[in-house]
């Protein structure tokens, strides 16, 4: 039982990471109408960029948690100015052919520049160490990204959800035309959403640098990991995106300790299984 | 929402003219190639992925649906056929037959999944399959995890062919090739691929005609699937292993840059794209390290500049359809 | 992939007379160094692996005696269909005698069946499958430098030894994870050993924690990862996380490549224990190979084990080449003729190229050093032990090489 308990806690950080991802593809997907498939490379960027404000600059953690998602926003701010805007009006999957491709050429370069096995990066002095619960020791770096991440995915709900701005985004989302007759440039909105999305994904990447290596090759295989937590739970709410990705770090947690030859297999299965109950996802309106 | 492909013009009796012109001609060409001194194992490797390619474009060209997970059929096929092959000695025409044959099962299910829902979350979900498929045969110990099927007997082909031998294999895989790209070819001109356009074009207009346009698109991405096992059976016999590559998300990425490079929704476009992406990796590797990058540069180069593919833009300008 | 470097640059007279007088014998050579140049082994293989080939060129003074020596080098981009049809490619057209190298499992026992079509030599040094020397061997295959066998019983022995006695393994859940837990199970028993459990977790997980928690449960001495790559590397770094190292137990990586140890940092790698059978700092020859080693390396590291094999395997075949006083373009006369000379190279030391192909050495049981014991940005280890080459690798009477029942 006690065991169980410690499981249940991974899951939560497990689903931190899935959280953020999928929040950030729901906003973007959103606004833009296009998923985001070079989201992986991005979440590694922002790794990276953790990495060389450490070593080239000399700035903490700290810094890199504000910083790096700045940079890596200002980076798809530029790639949405200069390539995706060319796709309005054009089929959606042309975006996710788009994203795709930039994909392979962000996560190409560095694996060029960097190699494959990565560059390390040491977990913060202030949250070194860990707390023993009595059913298991707690990294204190763990319940932090726990912790974190969830004051983020709020904020993002609230920013979008019950602000003035966000209330622009989501009547934009609806209906352009009539947006932009109120005065609203829109596709200035556009590109700063795809920045916020892009950001949230290089967030999620500082804040895995510290747990898993920063490696070239991190966001490639989570993206579709993530891409079948956005099916599951539907891109239409930005809460449901959010516990929907909470809640599968859960199960996965779970299934780890079950059956963990099946811990990489659980979400998919509950991807089919959801298509074949409720075919729009859990929180999701139809596509 | 404009559509993928400008596939506009009718299909007159002129156009199915030019268009069988160019296939016979495409035939020759391929038929001459052991005689000219290019080397048939690269020519035998890109006409597998060549009708890998058009079985994809069968569902993204004509059914407007993107499928993000084509690897799963090629790798699944390859498994079962290298398996019958190698531990149970089946027969080379034996072991294409089960291969493709699971395919197609595959397909059923997978199609069945899939189509439930439309544009974006189709490929993801495609995608998400086809994963869960690669770590199933990852851990499968049948598949040999990543030392893969190794050594595969290439046999006698109906007891007469004796496919070990380069230029037999040449002709079994040429005839392979043309035979799965004339059904597809078939396919789209039957009334079966009209409805599949209309549903491309419109498919609640498609639905309030009286077509059961999820029947339609099952039957699609069934026989897509089908054909894109066959290549994947044909494959075995080229490259004698069946491994994890076939089945990973990139294999499925490179077919869908095939099909993009030679034209979406263009008859011959995908033959040109597979043997463009396939030199291009056997023979400008010299670049080495630069591989992924310069597949994502003509990824980003096609979807901004080239939207209609190498031969969708020469199609464009000839005003024919190809 | 085509980037052809020749390898022979003088014409000096004294060469040219030598060649005539040798001009019954084909001197000429080619090598083909097929590697992984921009993916996963990259580091470990890759470029480094063509420059240690060219090295055992200039170092073997043959073209001295009039041989003419080629080296082409190829990326097989981690996919069998791209590395057979190179091989076959290099075969058939280019007239390559030798392939080297091949790091990945499936393209190396790939490559391995199209080299055995073709008659000619393959030397690998990259690839972990024992299967090369068991299953799937060949008269024209010689292996060096590691496998499976090697790592999983050099590792096992020599831990249980030094006491850790209790195991737990994190095992990634495919036949090569499979195939270390089970050789490495094996050596701890039949050392008076136990193995208290074991968990396994797909590849390329993410977050080990979950199993982590239940290595700590489960009180052994060692935990043994039977993974690779970033598996590897993000285990421990995990690990250190839960501070699994601290609470008394100990990892033991059971495949680790320098360059992996480099990557994930002494801090956090500090007393992990594994196998090796190449470090640069071993003795004087070792050192000053790499020294000359990574002063042509763009950034300067220094050979891997995998590197320094490719640059061993080579230098024995050339010694065969110059005991058969020419090239017969006969690959198992070639290897046959390997298996004859005895293995005494300046990087392994003395050896034994077994009937089954498999190369025996000196395998070393390695720690890595403490942040503060290092003096250097490549001084990462301590020799803790060192099991000789007949007992680290799978005795003859235990390879299913069909070869041995002649």
């Amino acid at each position: 039982m006690q065991a169980l308990y410690a499981q249940l806690l991974v899951g939560l950080i497990n689903g931190s990471f899935y959280a953020l991802l999928s929040l950030g593809l729901a906003v973007i997907f959103g606004m833009l109408n296009i998923i985001n498939f070079a989201h992986g490379a991005l979440y590694m960027m922002g790794a990276f960029v953790a990495y060389f404000l450490l070593n080239l600059a000399g700035l903490n953690y700290w810094w890199a948690l504000i910083v790096a998602p700045v940079v890596v926003g200002i980076f798809g701010m530029i790639l949405e100015r200069t390539m995706l805007q060319w796709l309005t009006g054009l089929d959606h999957l042309y975006g996710l052919l788009l994203t795709f491709g930039i994909a392979l050429i962000v996560q190409g370069v560095f694996q060029n520049y960097f190699g494959s096995s990565g560059l390390p990066y040491a977990i913060p002095d202030q949250l070194k160490g860990g707390v023993n619960l009595g059913f298991m020791f707690l990294p204190i770096y763990r319940g932090w990204v726990v912790v974190f991440s969830l004051v983020v995915c709020l904020a993002t709900w609230y920013l979008i959800e019950k602000t003035q701005l966000g209330a622009y985004l989501r009547a934009a989302t609806e209906n352009p035309t009539l947006v932009r007759a109120f005065g609203i440039n829109v596709p200035r909105m556009i590109t700063l959403t795809y920045g916020l999305g892009v950001g949230l994904a290089a967030l999620a990447g500082v804040l895995s640098a510290p747990i898993n290596q920063v490696r070239p090759l991190m966001g490639a295989d989570l993206i579709i990991v993530v891409f079948a937590v956005v099916v599951i739970g539907g891109m239409g709410s930005i809460m449901g995106s959010i516990i929907t990705g909470f809640a599968l770090g859960v199960i996965e947690g779970l299934t780890k300790y079950f059956y963990p030859e099946a811990s990489n297999t659980v979400v998919f299965v509950l991807m089919v299984l959801v298509l074949l109950v409720k075919p729009t996802g859990l929180t999701g309106r139809a596509a | 929402m404009s559509a993928l492909t400008d596939d506009t013009l009718p299909m007159t009796p002129r156009a199915m003219r030019d268009e069988m012109i160019v296939f016979a001609a495409m035939a020759v060409l391929l038929a001459i190639v052991p005689f000219t001194g290019i080397y048939p194992f690269f020519v035998m490797q890109a006409l597998c992925f060549a009708l890998l390619a058009c079985a994809f474009n069968l569902l993204i060209g004509y059914g407007g649906l993107l499928s993000f997970g084509h690897a799963m059929f090629l790798g699944t096929a390859g498994y079962v056929s290298a398996h019958a092959l190698k531990v149970w000695a089946f027969p080379p025409e034996l072991g294409i037959l089960i291969g493709t044959a699971a395919a197609a099962l595959l397909g059923l299910v997978t199609g069945y999944i899939s189509i439930k829902r439309q544009g974006i979350y189709f490929s993801m979900i495609t995608l998400a399959l086809s994963q869960l498929l690669y770590f199933i045969y990852l851990q499968a110990p049948f598949t040999h995890g990543e030392d893969g099927i190794q050594g595969i007997p290439q046999g006698h082909l109906f007891g007469i062919f004796d496919l070990s031998k380069p230029i037999v294999l040449y002709y079994v895989v040429l005839v392979g090739f043309l035979a799965g790209f004339l059904l597809i070819y078939r396919t789209i001109n039957s009334p079966f691929g009209e409805v599949l356009k209309s549903i491309r074009e419109n498919e609640p207009r498609a639905i309030s005609l009286g077509y059961k346009t999820d029947h339609y698109k099952l039957m699609a991405f069934i026989l897509s699937g089908t054909l894109a096992g066959f290549a994947g059976s044909l494959k075995v016999f080229v490259a004698q292993n069946a491994s994890l590559t076939d089945v990973h998300w990139s294999m499925s990425g490179e077919i869908v840059l095939m099909t993009l490079v030679g034209g979406l929704g263009t008859i011959f476009g995908p033959v040109v794209g597979a043997f463009v992406i396939i030199a291009m990796q056997q023979y400008l590797a010299g670049f080495g390290q630069w591989v992924t990058v310069i597949q994502g540069v003509i990824f980003v180069a096609c979807v901004l500049l080239f939207r209609r593919g190498l031969v969708g833009e020469l199609a464009h300008y000839l005003r024919r359809s190809l | 992939m085509k980037t052809t470097i020749s390898a022979l640059l003088l014409g000096t007279a004294l060469t040219l007379a030598s060649a005539g007088l040798a001009s019954a014998q084909d001197k000429t050579v080619k090598i083909g160094a097929l590697s992984d140049q921009s993916g996963l082994y990259a580091d470990l293989a890759g470029p480094g692996s063509t420059l240690a080939a060219q090295m055992a060129i200039e170092d073997s003074k043959l073209k001295d005696k009039g041989w003419k020596i080629d080296i082409i080098s190829g990326d097989h981009q981690n996919k069998p269909d791209i590395g057979t049809t190179i091989a076959r490619q290099w075969f058939d057209v280019d007239k390559v005698d030798v392939i080297v190298d091949v790091p990945n499992s499936g393209v190396a026992l790939a490559v391995n069946n199209v080299v055995k079509e073709k008659n000619g030599v393959y030397i690998n040094s990259g690839a972990a499958t024992s299967d090369l020397t068991n299953a799937q061997c060949s008269p024209n295959t010689v292996h060096w430098t590691y496998d499976t066998y090697m790592l999983a019983h050099a590792t096992g022995q020599a831990l249980v030894k030094a006491g850790g006695d209790t195991w737990f393994f994190l095992t990634a859940d495919y036949a090569f994870g499979a195939a270390l837990e089970r050789d490495t199970t094996a050596v701890v028993k039949e050392n008076g050993g136990k193995v208290l459990g074991g968990v396994k977790h797909p590849l390329n997980t993410a977050d080990f924690s979950s199993f982590l928690l239940q290595a700590q449960a489960s009180k052994a001495k060692i935990i043994g990862l039977a993974n690779a790559g970033g598996d590897t590397t993000n285990s421990i770094k995990q690990a250190a996380e839960f501070g699994i190292g601290k609470g008394g137990q100990k990892l033991a990586g059971l495949l680790l490549f320098l360059t992996d140890v480099k990557a994930i940092g002494l801090d956090t790698a500090q007393g992990l224990n594994f196998t090796e059978t190449f470090y640069w700092d071993l003795n004087d020859q070792t050192r000053a190979f790499s020294k000359r080693f990574s002063e042509r390396m763009k950034n300067n590291a220094p050979p891997t084990m995998v590197q320094a094999g490719v640059y061993a395997g080579l230098m024995h075949y050339f010694k065969a080449l110059d005991a058969l006083g020419g090239n017969p373009h006969d690959g198992a006369k070639i290897v046959a003729k390997m298996k004859e000379i005895p293995a005494d190279d300046p990087l392994f030391g003395k050896g034994e190229v077994q009937a089954n192909g498999r190369v025996t050495h000196n395998a070393y049981l390695f720690e890595v050093k403490k942040p503060s014991e290092s003096k250097s940005p490549w001084d990462l280890y301590k020799l803790v032990g060192t099991v000789p080459g007949d007992q680290a690798f799978t005795p003859l009477a235990q390879s299913s090489c069909a070869l041995l029942k002649k």
